[in-house]
């Protein structure tokens, strides 16, 4: 079947099999980014954001994005130029291994669309659907609070 | 909290990572985000029975399935015996395994695998292999593996190094020191303690893949989520009969290890497939498969007993310990010997000591190399066992560690009589700043103000406990690590090194130690590892290795490096070398104050005069292990009513030398004692009476969330450690041994009652309420 979304701002118009997973698709069209840490919904490291919201790309079929804008981390920022949050996560030595790290940047992002003075609980609350095995949380919710107080500055884009 | 240190330069810094930019942008570094074109994909036929014979398979039905291009089982595959565990020479695992064999020994065992177009067919292929099994009675309990008549899980012929096949034990120690029974009769106050660590996984958050192709010449690489790029050369190339000069092992960036991919699993299998088939394959273990097929933790059963004088110092400490390694022996006898090397001689006042025990087969999952190696078991049971012999004194548990610590001078005769699966070697600590992890630590917890109070909020208790704990930094006689260190023409430099970053941030660190000692910022060092075609050995990212073995070899090849600079600039400024420093990318001469940068250092010997490359290769081996070590402090409440456990601050004050990267040091300990949180609250592997693992997925085998993390403060205690890079020595494992025994001190505190089973789920620790009558 025919498949019309905005990918990272770019539209797509492409075949694709009424049962692939969006994970998959999304890979195949070479968001690596978009990680398959369980397939089951549980880990979070396949998280992008749907028309702003984030949802785990493994439990979602391709036609579920028909007509709707997928942002993925590389829609997000780039190594010569990085979102500000993806700053945060470099400076407070948030990425260890950084297989959770697309996910976990995706749903701060959400958060921080709408709300711009988060709790350290706010945050936490934010990315508690997304595991990480390395960190033990506590220099990611840096990282986040960190981005927040950035864009209450006025520095992000 | 960042570590103060004296090195001025990129040591003691927490840098950039140096591969931080390219995971923030999302780039495709990993195993799997690497696209060969033509790929066949590779999957597994696991074994639905615990122990079974396999009576014949048939494979007609499934080579029929369009797009099936290799099926791999017992009857097509060369029998050679090997282990999977990648360890150093000589290999301390019993060769106990074959690609595939005749016989399955768990549930997920290694029945047959396929290679196919797409992963559709290769799913339909695997349903259609016919496989006759005689099922076998199964052996679900190491005390069910050791009882007289018990089913031989390892009947086969040709395993080597198997301790008593007949009887299932894999390994067996026994070590004493002194007289333990006449101390421990005689000793002024005795206690004891038995901890019990069920099967628990790694759970990094990148499952287990490899991607296996053919390069121009023909010769095949395989691209691998491995902690071992060297190790899987070697073993691969035994396993599937293949050159070792004609396999390059690549590691690129990968999702976490912490020992599970200490292991070479789907390495050989790739291969095999692509050989056969003359084309790629890329296999991955889904989540399931990472649970039951790859490693967990050894589940051991730890007894402990104490005797101590009147004024606390410990005379004998008796260690008997019970290890399950599962259906293979991977890390069996060193997992089992670590219980004790890592933990006897942090008590080194006690004169008569004992350790000993069996490591045996069981028809369940594999276990293998997990961070704390033994030393997270072993700690369990050791330092609850201390606070109960605390209590007997009525003594302080600070007070009795503090009475009976190694402290720099001091040795421990385990040193030398437990090694790495054979003899260790003597040494002596020269940094120990344990007794000010204990001050620190203890002041930031509010010790002495909280502990014994048991204050009240609602059905909640609120307890403080506490631990300690050291490790080794790197394996003495067996490790050895290289690095090269190239200068490029434009001055800036090129460090090469089989050290494998898994995450833990060594890349980054590595540059750091070269950067200190060429007097350059970091970004000037261009890190390459882990590339068996390019990068001289390594031993692998284990046992707390990288910083310091690894550390050393790149210090020593910037030495070198170092002096060739001096020399080339010192011929270009008609000076001697010893008038000449190296600072701030460039070289001064004190005598004159002329400057030569290092881009011009670098021309001249490329292109102008004497040309020649300046480069140095150096390694380094382990004679000595220098151990860091930690104190540990928590708070917990624990609900009288439900049995729930919330742990609700976490302090840990460590010594690891001085840190090269504090954040990324600091890191290490938070996520260790994040994943030992999970170890005493809910992190438990279930089995049915088959022998089927029940929980073998992230919904059903439960990870600490963020919102299950309390505060964790991580305060690094600088010592300085004479033989480390800059002062340094390791950090990554020591994190994983407090949790469990201050968690279950401090719930003893809150409650008065002593889980010594874990998890301490609510039911666990409700029964334990019910039983004291509380």
């Amino acid at each position: 079947m025919k498949l019309l979304f905005e990918l990272n701002g770019v539209p797509q118009y492409l075949d694709v099999e009424p049962g692939e997973r969006l994970l998959r698709l999304l890979r195949r069209l070479g968001m690596k980014s978009v990680k398959e840490g369980c397939g089951t919904g549980d880990c979070g490291a396949c998280t992008v954001l749907v028309d702003g919201r984030a949802v785990r790309s493994c439990l979602m079929v391709a036609p579920q994005v028909q007509g709707r804008r997928v942002l993925t981390l590389e829609g997000l920022g780039s190594v010569d130029d990085p979102h500000p949050l993806q700053q945060a996560f470099l400076d407070a030595g948030a990425v260890q291994c950084g297989f959770c790290t697309p996910g976990m940047i995706l749903v701060a992002y959400e958060l921080l669309q709408g709300n711009d003075d988060p709790s350290p609980e706010d945050v936490r609350k934010a990315i508690a659907g997304n595991l990480c095995r390395c960190t033990g949380y506590v220099k990611i919710a840096d990282a986040v609070l960190l981005a927040a107080r950035w864009k209450q500055e006025g520095k992000w884009r | 909290m960042a570590v103060e240190t004296r090195h001025r330069g990129a040591v003691g810094q927490s840098v950039t990572k140096v591969d931080g930019p390219s995971l923030v942008a999302g780039k495709p570094v990993f195993t799997l985000d690497h696209d060969v074109p033509g790929a066949l994909v590779g999957k597994i036929l696991p074994s639905p029975h615990a122990h079974a014979a396999i009576v014949s398979i048939d494979t007609a039905e499934a080579e029929a399935v369009p797009g099936v291009r290799a099926i791999l089982h017992h009857g097509n595959v060369p029998r050679v015996p090997y282990t999977t565990a990648g360890q150093g020479w000589p290999e301390p695992s019993p060769y106990d395994t074959v690609l595939f064999d005749r016989k399955v020994r768990f549930v997920g065992d290694r029945v047959a695998a396929v290679a196919a177009e797409t992963e559709e067919a290769a799913e339909e292929a695997l349903r259609k292999i016919r496989v006759e099994y005689k099922v076998l009675p199964a052996v679900l309990s190491p005390e069910e593996a050791l009882a007289d008549g018990a089913p031989v899980i390892h009947d086969e012929p040709d395993a080597e190094g198997i301790y008593d096949a007949k009887h299932n034990i894999v390994a067996a120690v026994d070590i004493p020191v002194g007289d333990v029974a006449s101390a421990l009769a005689e000793a002024h106050v005795t206690a004891e303690a038995t901890c019990e660590i069920p099967y628990s996984q790694h759970a990094a958050i990148e499952p287990h893949g490899v991607i296996a192709y053919f390069d121009e010449a023909g010769r095949l690489v395989l691209r691998t989520s491995t902690q071992v790029p060297f190790h899987v050369r070697r073993i691969v190339a035994r396993v599937v009969g293949l050159d070792p000069a004609r396999i390059r092992v690549i590691k690129p960036r990968i999702g976490g290890g912490f020992g599970s991919k200490q292991e070479i699993l789907l390495e050989p299998v790739a291969a095999l497939l692509a050989l056969r088939t003359g084309r790629p394959v890329r296999m991955a273990y889904s989540r399931e498969e990472v649970f039951i097929a790859s490693r967990t933790r050894h589940p051991m059963r730890v007894a402990v007993k104490l005797g101590a004088g009147k004024d606390g110092v410990l005379q004998a400490i008796d260690m008997e310990v019970l290890s399950n390694t599962g259906a293979y022996g991977a890390h069996a006898l060193t997992v089992l010997s670590n219980v004790g090397s890592k933990t006897l001689p942090l008590y080194n006042k006690a004169p008569h000591l004992r350790f000993r025990g069996k490591a045996v087969y069981t028809n369940l999952p594999v276990a293998g190399a997990y961070r704390g190696y033994g030393a997270t078991q072993g700690y369990f049971a050791l330092e609850v066992a201390m606070d109960r012999l605390a209590e007997a004194l009525g003594m302080d548990p600070i007070e009795l560690r503090k009475r009976n610590h190694i402290r720099v001078g001091e040795t421990s005769p385990i040193f030398e009589k437990i090694g790495e699966g054979r003899e260790g070697t003597a040494q002596v600590v020269r940094s120990c700043a344990l007794a000010d992890c204990l001050r620190i630590g203890a002041e930031r917890i509010g010790w002495k103000e909280n502990r014994g109070r048991r204050r009240e909020d609602g059905p909640w208790v609120h307890g403080l406990g506490m631990a300690c704990a050291m490790q080794g930094s790197g394996i003495t006689g067996v490790d050895m690590a290289a690095a090269t260190l190239v200068m490029q023409d434009d001055g800036s430099f090129r460090l090469l090194v089989g050290a494998t970053d898994l995450g833990t941030g060594s890349d980054t660190i590595l540059a750091q130690i070269a950067a200190q000692e060429l007097g350059v910022p970091v970004d000037r060092v261009l890190v390459y590892s882990s590339d068996t075609d390019f990068t001289p050995f390594d031993t692998g990212a284990y046992a707390s290795s990288t910083t310091y073995v690894s550390g050393n070899a790149v210090l020593r090849a910037a030495q070198s490096v170092h002096r060739q600079i001096l020399d080339v600039a010192a011929a270009a400024l008609g000076e001697r070398p010893e008038v000449l420093e190296l600072a701030e990318g460039a070289v001064a001469s004190r005598k004159t104050g002329r400057r030569l940068t290092l881009g011009e250092i670098g021309h001249r010997a490329t292109y102008v005069v004497d040309q020649r490359q300046i480069a140095a290769t150096a390694s380094f081996t382990c004679p000595e292990s220098p151990p860091p070590f930690a104190a540990f402090f928590c708070e917990v409440a624990v609900d009288r009513e439900t049995g729930v456990v919330r742990v609700e601050r976490f302090v840990v004050a460590a010594d690891c030398g001085v840190a090269i990267h504090p954040k990324a040091a600091e890191g290490q300990l938070e996520g260790a004692i994040l994943q030992g949180i999970g170890h005493a609250l809910c992190e438990e592997m279930l089995f049915a009476p088959s022998g089927r693992c029940v929980n073998a997925g992230f919904f059903d085998y439960k990870l600490p969330s963020s919102l299950d993390t309390p505060r964790i403060e991580a305060i690094l205690v600088p010592s300085e450690e004479p033989t480390g890079p800059w002062g340094a020595k390791s950090i990554s494992e020591i994190g994983i041994n407090g949790p469990l025994p201050a968690i279950s001190n401090a719930i003893y505190d809150a409650v008065g009652v002593r889980l010594t089973r874990a998890p301490f789920t609510p039911e666990r620790v409700l029964l334990a309420l019910r039983a004291a009558g509380k």
